[in-house]
């Protein structure tokens, strides 16, 4: 009696095991690659096993299927009528203020005081802002004097945002160095428009 | 309490940097912007409710119910939301604010999930991943909508 129990429970296990495993192989799903806001080139790449699908145009799409994934081309409509409620939830992008410096310091251009107004109409617009300040050099001097120098000025801006109201646990202070000038220039060159700090409001 | 030169005092000095450094938000790696009906967190085996405004660390793993849905904004600038019935993993979060250099690994268990990348997978394509329970998604960039049906 044991021993035929005993079979029946292994019984019993194998169709358990069976049936998991048909249930992941019929684990199904849906990507879709959406149109790029600013017309930049994108691509996902789609793995399933050792079969791949790479989209690289607005709406090329790919289901996973028990025998690999199917690209196909979605729709507006379908991106809608599968996926309108996380689209719905997404997050505002992150916008990106720019005040450029005096050379070599960390005070900064009148033309860029009057940019603070906008700031500070930004971040008004969120719920729980959180504020990012990045520093960035320009192309003179080494990564090791620009870090610092780019954290500096970063740093400046937090100090005088959190003077003007705004909560020390919401904004960070960041440099960025030399690494991203926004006037490519070779390095040694003096450039103002390097010379800067971005505040992303997010 | 005079602390010995040598090397328990650099272990020392080690171990109050570390403290110092972490209570700062180190861990911290993104927020919850968007919250609508039931969303939870679940961090070292605790279900905190999932609110806006929350911070949000590595490991975490968001759920929303049949009538929930979630938006976060991770410190890289990566957008996620999900939509109703989603289980999202923040499996691995790296990111070198300085570099730009990171790692990110997340996991669509089921649901719906839209994605607008960020600096991590700008800056190397092969950083960012989505798995599901079937794929595995490169991300080169930037926004894409993916789901995992039961």
């Amino acid at each position: 009696m044991i021993r035929l129990l005993d079979h029946v429970g292994r019984g019993l296990g194998i169709a358990v095991l069976t049936a998991l495993l048909a249930a992941c192989a019929h684990q199904t799903g849906t990507v879709v690659l959406l149109p790029e806001k600013d017309g930049r080139n994108t691509a996902v790449a789609v793995r399933q096993g050792d079969q791949e699908v790479v989209l690289a145009e607005p709406y090329a799409a790919a289901r996973q299927t028990t025998s690999g994934p199917r690209a196909y081309t979605s729709s507006p409509q379908e991106v809608q009528a599968l996926f309108g409620a996380a689209l719905a939830a997404q997050p505002s992008r992150p916008t990106s203020f720019t005040l450029y410096f005096n050379e070599g310091g960390d005070a900064f251009t009148d033309a860029s005081r009057l940019i603070l107004a906008d700031v500070f109409s930004e971040i008004a617009k969120h719920p729980v802002p959180d504020i990012v300040v990045v520093g960035h050099t320009d192309r003179v001097g080494s990564d090791v004097f620009n870090d610092a120098l780019a954290l500096r000025r970063a740093e400046t801006v937090r100090t005088m945002l959190i003077g003007r109201g705004l909560s020390p646990a919401s904004i960070v202070a960041v440099g960025r160095g030399k690494r991203e000038p926004l006037v490519p220039t070779p390095d040694g060159v003096a450039e103002p428009r390097n010379r800067r700090v971005e505040i992303i409001v997010r | 309490m005079a602390i010995p030169f040598g090397p328990l005092r650099y272990a020392l000095v080690a171990v109050f940097a570390a403290g110092l450094a972490a209570p700062v938000g180190a861990a911290e790696i993104g927020q919850i912007k968007i919250a609508k009906g039931q969303v939870s967190i679940e961090r070292n085996g605790q279900i905190l409710p999932g609110e806006v405004g929350g911070r949000l660390q590595p490991s975490d793993v968001l759920k929303t119910g049949a009538d929930g849905s979630v938006g976060i904004t991770m410190s890289d600038n990566t957008l996620l939301s999900a939509g109703p019935n989603s289980i999202l993993s923040l499996d691995r979060y790296v990111f070198d604010s300085t570099t730009q250099q990171g790692q990110f690994d997340a996991s669509l268990q089921k649901g719906s999930l839209a994605v607008i990348s960020g600096r991590i997978a700008k800056q190397s394509p092969d950083a960012m991943k989505v798995r599901t329970p079937s794929s595995v998604l490169g991300v080169r960039g930037t926004e894409f909508v993916v789901s995992a049906d039961d």
